[in-house]
């Protein structure tokens, strides 16, 4: 049986702007918080936030110039801290970005759905930019513990 | 990606064999909107069975080729979608305009020999 309390654990990741990594990051990330022992569910949902943070630095933050981006994560206790972040060119209007299907490059056929599904998928969502000086993404997501087996921790009640 | 045609059905079927990414998302893309252009289809059937996961690219993507394939006159569907992606498409509304057809059958249907 996994020790929760002990799963104190952090890492880092810098790589380069380019589409292939978009994988890359996802798995790493998935790799990592697999520790937390997640579902599959849980483990895909990640997946997919990771994966929608990374893509909008490449082309929304760099727009597909070469730059560095980098992905830090947290366990603590039975929560995965994620932070996505970059030195692109920052968005201008961060609430207006958030809204579902809203996109700034439309001719790319973006959904305009990255934020929402970051949103909806983990449990918090943050999105920190400035023009000019990059953005930074920070998500958090607990993982369920799973229900132990009762019968094994029952106290044993003699008549 | 494995590309079937059925002239007799006139359907396009498109199996995708990757996670659509962004990065992937581009190259089908491409390589679809060849396809539909060459074969005009009356049907478009994308194949999920091997795919294991999606993000929103993959919404993007869908809706494209559909806006696309509607415009010829034809219609999109989609096949053994997994429920990890599902919850995307469901999430994005997309499954009100492209269905999910589980009943269909790929050998039930006579494909072209290729080359």
């Amino acid at each position: 049986m996994r020790d929760l309390k002990k799963a104190e654990n952090e890492m880092k990741l810098e790589f380069s702007s380019k589409s292939n990594n978009e994988a890359f990051a996802r798995i790493a990330v998935a790799a990592f918080a697999s520790q937390l022992d997640p579902t599959i569910e849980e483990l895909a949902d990640i997946k997919t936030a990771v994966s929608e943070a990374v893509t909008n630095s490449i082309i929304h933050g760099y727009e597909d110039k070469e730059g560095k981006v980098k992905i830090e994560c947290k366990l603590l206790e039975n929560t995965i801290y994620i932070e996505v972040s970059d030195m692109g060119k920052g968005i201008e209007n961060v609430e207006m970005a958030r809204k579902p299907l809203y996109t700034s490059k439309p001719n790319l056929e973006r959904s305009g759905m990255g934020f929402t599904i970051m949103e909806s998928f983990m449990d918090e969502m943050h999105v920190e930019s400035i023009m000019g000086l990059g953005t930074k993404v920070t998500m958090k997501k607990k993982i369920k513990v799973e229900e132990t087996n009762i019968e094994e921790n029952e106290p044993i009640v003699t008549a | 990606m494995i590309i079937k045609y059925s002239s007799r059905d006139k359907l396009l079927l498109v199996k995708i064999t990757e996670e659509i990414d962004h990065h992937v998302a581009e190259k089908i893309r491409r390589k679809v909107d060849n396809e539909i252009t060459r074969f005009m289809p009356r049907k478009v059937m994308f194949d999920f069975s091997r795919v294991t996961f999606m993000d929103s690219a993959g919404i993007g993507m869908i809706i494209g080729r559909y806006k696309m394939v509607k415009m010829l006159g034809g219609t999109v569907e989609m096949t053994n979608v997994k429920q990890s992606i599902r919850k995307v498409f469901e999430m994005c509304g997309v499954l009100k305009i492209i269905p999910i057809q589980d009943n269909y059958i790929e050998s039930l249907y006579e494909w072209d020999k290729v080359g």
